[in-house]
């Protein structure tokens, strides 16, 4: 099997597993775990409060998602820009 | 006057609420503050050795061999999107990858110490995500036993003559796994109940594990087949 075929298949079983929770769960609200965390410390530790707080914090849901998406496109730039440069060499290894 | 009291009441039930809300939406890591001090201090002691012979390792392996250099920065550049990643699990809430088993694959866990302490960083700073006193505590879960999981699990597959794809997977999701794991114990050593913990962290985690896995071995089947040579310098292969 080719290398993108190989790839193909692994990305859309990543797919897969990231949608089957959605059809599985329909009931779920989906929070995150690190706030469920952050409640359980609450119930256990009555009148907790943090001892220190965020220094910047997005102003918003939509500023947050722009945070977050700005990580991602950087991220994903970088990691397609490098494997597009080694791709367009030749293949050291013509059996893989 | 009381006016301007009320204003000051009403601004600040509503930055409560924000930072409530903010607190919840997030997905990953040890919140800023929900440490007690000597905890928040003591990780952050137990880490600078690790980010110190990080340091050195990146700069020796820079020298030695510089054409590694590219690939320093994809990996640090995959954790970057990994962790940018959040999905939805089978307990119906989400948690996120941390894809730093690629890097302690490739580089050694110290060197990935270095690079998982920037993700940290990056969303300790600017998406109140995680946070600067538990940054110690996240750093050691996320960027130091993470990648010595993953890194040794792959040298043991390596050893028993595993398929290097094989070794990856394994490598990076186990890694994955144990980093939330050490999460919920400390957590758990703390305020008690590790087993809440856990299911909270390790058993949302455990898919997303899987996915890690995953996207792991689609970036290492390219370098496999066109940076053999690097891989070999390396000694991954």
């Amino acid at each position: 099997m080719k290398v993108w075929q190989k790839n193909t298949i692994l990305i859309l079983l990543v797919i897969l597993l990231a949608a089957a929770p959605l059809w599985l769960c329909r009931e779920a609200e989906f929070g995150g775990a690190d706030g469920m965390a952050a409640e359980l410390v609450e119930e256990s530790v009555p009148g907790f409060e943090p001892w220190f707080e965020p220094i910047l914090e997005p102003a918003s849901g939509e500023i947050e998602s722009l945070l977050f998406a700005l990580q991602a496109a950087v991220g994903s730039g970088v990691v397609c820009f490098i494997l597009g440069r080694i791709t367009a060499r030749k293949p050291d290894n013509k059996d893989a | 006057m009381k006016r301007l009291d009320s204003c000051v009441r009403l601004a600040a039930a509503l930055c409560m609420a924000l930072g409530v809300l903010t607190v919840s939406a997030s997905a990953m890591h040890i919140a800023e503050g929900y440490l007690p001090r000597p905890w928040a201090f003591g990780w952050m002691a137990v880490c600078v050795p690790f980010v110190a012979a990080g340091m050195r390792s990146i700069q020796k392996r820079v020298r030695d061999y510089p054409r590694a250099k590219v690939l320093l920065a994809m990996c640090g550049a995959f954790a970057f999107v990994l962790s940018a990643l959040k999905l939805p699990s089978a307990t119906g809430s989400c948690s996120h990858p941390t894809g730093v088993g690629l890097g302690a694959i490739l580089f050694g866990p110290t060197a990935t110490t270095v690079l998982g302490l920037i993700v940290l960083l990056f969303q300790a700073l600017l998406l109140a995500h995680g946070g600067i006193t538990t940054l110690g505590a996240n750093v050691f879960s996320m960027a130091i036993v993470g990648p010595f999981v993953s890194w040794g699990v792959y040298l043991l597959l390596k050893k028993l003559k595993a398929r290097p794809a094989v070794a990856v997977f394994c490598a990076a999701a186990l890694g994955d796994l144990v980093t939330y794991v050490t999460t919920s114990v400390q957590l758990g050593v703390v305020y008690g109940n590790i087993g809440e913990y856990l299911t909270i962290f390790a058993v949302t985690q455990l898919p997303l594990a899987v996915a890690e896995g995953l996207l792991t071995v689609v970036v290492f089947n390219v370098l496999e087949k066109y940076a053999r040579d690097e891989l070999l310098e390396l000694s991954v292969l």
